[in-house]
């Protein structure tokens, strides 16, 4: 019999309803749309996503902050509907999350022992020197050392870097089998970036939790990801082992990201790259079909925009909800689109403005 | 007009030259030593990236420039000319009506959300020309019609009010009233670090036509790398408060000369490399008493005994392969010193 997995999400929506006047319903923001995904024991995910596009709903709802709107969140085998707040305490004694700003997410006025000893106060470790010891191994594991130089600090009296060391210490303190990190990094310079990945990394193999980046950039998520998946527009898009889906994009939209990046090279400042126009749709009122369809390169009129596109898969765990991937399709530009150039994401530049 | 025309045309002479630009904040620690005697020129047509981590000054060097000072001034210096003007030696009068936004224009960190939020942008956008060139409404408001255009905004949008663009929409629009009154120089303060992917690549598109189209000069200052590279023909490189290199994009991002470009651009997570990034170790130091050496030193995997002892001045680098002189390659290391470098480089 095959481990359960950690958390299984299945066909999750949340919704945010729309009133008018305080009763009259007038619609909802579909924010997490149909989002359907196992994370197993032991593994580094990230979501990848703009603004918008739902991660961060996502994100709470996994949580527990938001009751999805239908579908559910099993956690080891339990379903988070079912649970009532003592044990939904207990859930999120399992969970550790780690948050975008640093800064924001430390109570100013709590110097780093105080922040370290809520959580398990609140989790009714009440003996003094055992909350004193955890404390301190939690700052050795994300190397704020010598302890006692940060025990008496407060979150100003630290560098960004260090702060988010703190948060990374605070999430892992109950000792929890699921980390979630919400742009961990997004704040930071490059340099500290590395290092808080690094870190990241490093104690999730140790422990061996399952870490769940939320991110959207995609040119750090191959050294510290297994597994990606693609948001747009509350849905997920696109879902592979991270190099095949950097090496291989199958979903035009993640093709459209990966050719928006660049790498450092003198060369990126005389070529324009290729953007799809428009933005991400309203999740109010979202396109019909397909909801990348009206920005999207290679649209089929008549079935894109109105069929939605199942989760096709068109290599060994690789997933794409995409009518191009349709295998009973006999559309002549399906091959031309899934191989060479086009698909491996390195498309980028075309026009060369200096000609 | 004529040389416009011809995309990413230089010209030699230097737009902006700036030499030993200083400024200093008072706090209650002391002087914090943001920008300490900075100098660079940037040609007419060129796109200049001063390149540097949070906290290394690099925010300050456009305000020191655009003279946008804080209340907590503790000095600030240096002999700034904009072609023939010595815009430094104007009154603050003289240097906002003849220089900011008709010569210089300044696009700050998260300016979308600056915008006023009960008047139409199209309004906004004609502004400058209203304001300072005394244009009656009716053609600055056709201007602000055609830079609408330049920067990728549907004409109607100038009926709305910025909470009715999204964040990059509003990005444009601000780009659109920097460059209505059609500046030499646009200096850009992280113009897209609050964007998404595409709405970043959209917009440095943008930007890269109209340096084509216009020959407008700019000065990107960025965190960001990888973004540096989408515009830049020339990096400085800023750490604590000085310029560390400065050279041309292709030998920044190929083969820089200071220790610190070498770490930073390995420190760069990149798509299509499966080598890990490496992060440097240490951090900056406190710009309240910056070390006496070389404010890198204690980092640095190359210091010798000297790095420690005095700062290196700002020379020209590249060594014999370049006319080390002639070319505008200059770094503050000791190992390119003419008479240190040798042994150790």
């Amino acid at each position: 019999m095959a481990e359960t997995p950690l958390v299984e999400a299945q066909g999750l929506h949340t919704w945010f309803e729309l009133r008018q006047w305080g009763f009259l319903r007038v619609g909802a923001v579909r924010a997490v749309d149909d989002v359907s995904f196992t994370l197993a024991r032991g593994e580094a995910v990230a979501f990848v996503g703009e603004s918008g596009c739902g991660k961060s709903t996502l994100v709470r709802t996994l949580l527990g902050l938001h009751r999805p709107t239908l579908g559910e969140v099993r956690f080891e085998g339990v379903s988070l509907a079912g649970l009532k707040s003592a044990a939904l305490k207990a859930y999120r004694a399992r969970v550790g999350y780690v948050q975008q700003d640093p800064f924001g997410a430390l109570p100013p006025f709590l110097d780093v022992r105080r922040i370290l000893a809520e959580p398990l106060k609140v989790h009714g470790v009440s003996d003094r020197a055992e909350r004193e010891r955890r404390i301190r191994a939690a700052l050795a594991e994300v190397r704020l050392t010598p302890v006692e130089e940060y025990l008496g600090k407060f979150p100003h009296m630290l560098s960004g870097g260090q702060q988010q060391r703190v948060v990374i210490a605070r999430a892992l303190i109950l000792e929890p089998a699921l980390v979630i990190a919400d742009e961990p990094v997004s704040m930071l310079d490059a340099s500290v970036r590395v290092e808080i990945l690094e870190l990241l990394q490093g104690i999730q193999r140790r422990r061996g939790l399952t870490l769940a980046f939320v991110t959207h950039d995609l040119t750090t998520v191959r050294h510290y990801a297994e597994r990606i998946f693609v948001l747009y527009a509350g849905k997920v898009v696109e879902s592979a082992p991270v190099n095949d889906l950097l090496d291989a994009p199958q979903h035009p939209y993640t093709r459209a990201l990966l050719a928006a990046l660049s790498d450092p090279d003198a060369a990126n400042a005389t070529r324009l790259r290729e953007v799809p126009g428009g933005e991400p749709p309203s999740l109010i009122d979202p396109p019909a079909g397909c909801r990348f369809h009206p920005r999207c390169p290679s649209a089929m009129p008549g079935l894109c925009d109105r069929e939605v596109p199942p989760d096709f898969t068109p290599r060994p765990g690789h997933r794409a909800a995409c009518w191009l991937h349709d295998p009973g399709a006999e559309d002549p530009n399906h091959s031309i689109i899934i191989d060479g150039r086009q698909a491996s994401g390195r498309g980028g530049p075309v026009h060369d403005v200096s000609q | 007009m004529q040389s416009s025309l011809q995309g990413g045309f230089v010209s030699g002479e230097p737009l902006l030259s700036v030499e030993d630009l200083t400024l200093h904040y008072r706090t209650r620690g002391g002087a914090v030593r943001a920008v300490d005697g900075v100098s660079f020129d940037v040609k007419r047509g060129e796109a200049l990236v001063i390149l540097g981590e949070s906290g290394c000054g690099k925010s300050s060097l456009a305000r020191a420039l655009m003279r946008l000072l804080p209340r907590n001034l503790a000095h600030h210096s240096g002999r700034v000319w904009l072609g023939e003007t010595p815009i430094s030696e104007l009154s603050d009068e003289r240097f906002r009506r003849e220089v900011q936004w008709s010569r210089i224009a300044l696009v700050m960190q998260a300016s979308m959300n600056a915008l006023n939020p009960v008047v139409k942008v199209g309004e906004q956008v004609a502004e400058p020309l209203r304001e300072l060139k005394r244009w009656p409404r009716r053609r600055a408001i056709e201007r602000a019609a055609e830079v609408f255009q330049r920067v990728g905004l549907p004409l109607d949008f100038m009926a709305r009010y910025p909470f009715e663009l999204s964040g990059g929409m509003r990005q444009r629009a601000v780009l659109a009233m920097a460059l209505v009154a059609e500046p030499e120089l646009v200096i850009l303060d992280e113009p897209t670090s609050a964007l998404d992917v595409l709405t970043q690549a959209a917009i440095m598109n943008v930007l890269k036509e109209i340096k084509a189209e216009q020959g407008t000069s700019f000065i990107l200052i960025t965190h960001d790398v990888a973004t540096s590279s989408e515009l830049a023909d020339r990096v400085a490189l800023m750490y604590a408060g000085e310029l560390v290199e400065a050279c041309s994009a292709a030998r920044f991002f190929g083969e820089p000369a200071h220790p610190y470009s070498r770490l930073l651009m390995k420190s760069v997570p990149r798509l299509h490399e499966r080598e890990r990034p490496r992060a440097i170790p240490g951090q900056p130091p406190s710009l309240l008493d910056p070390p006496t050496g070389c404010r890198f030193a204690a980092r640095c995997p190359d210091r010798f005994a000297r790095c420690a002892e005095s700062p290196s001045a700002f020379v020209p680098g590249g060594g014999a392969l370049e006319g080390a002189t002639k070319s505008r390659h200059r770094v503050r290391c000791w190992l390119h010193e003419p008479n240190e470098g040798g042994g150790h480089g």
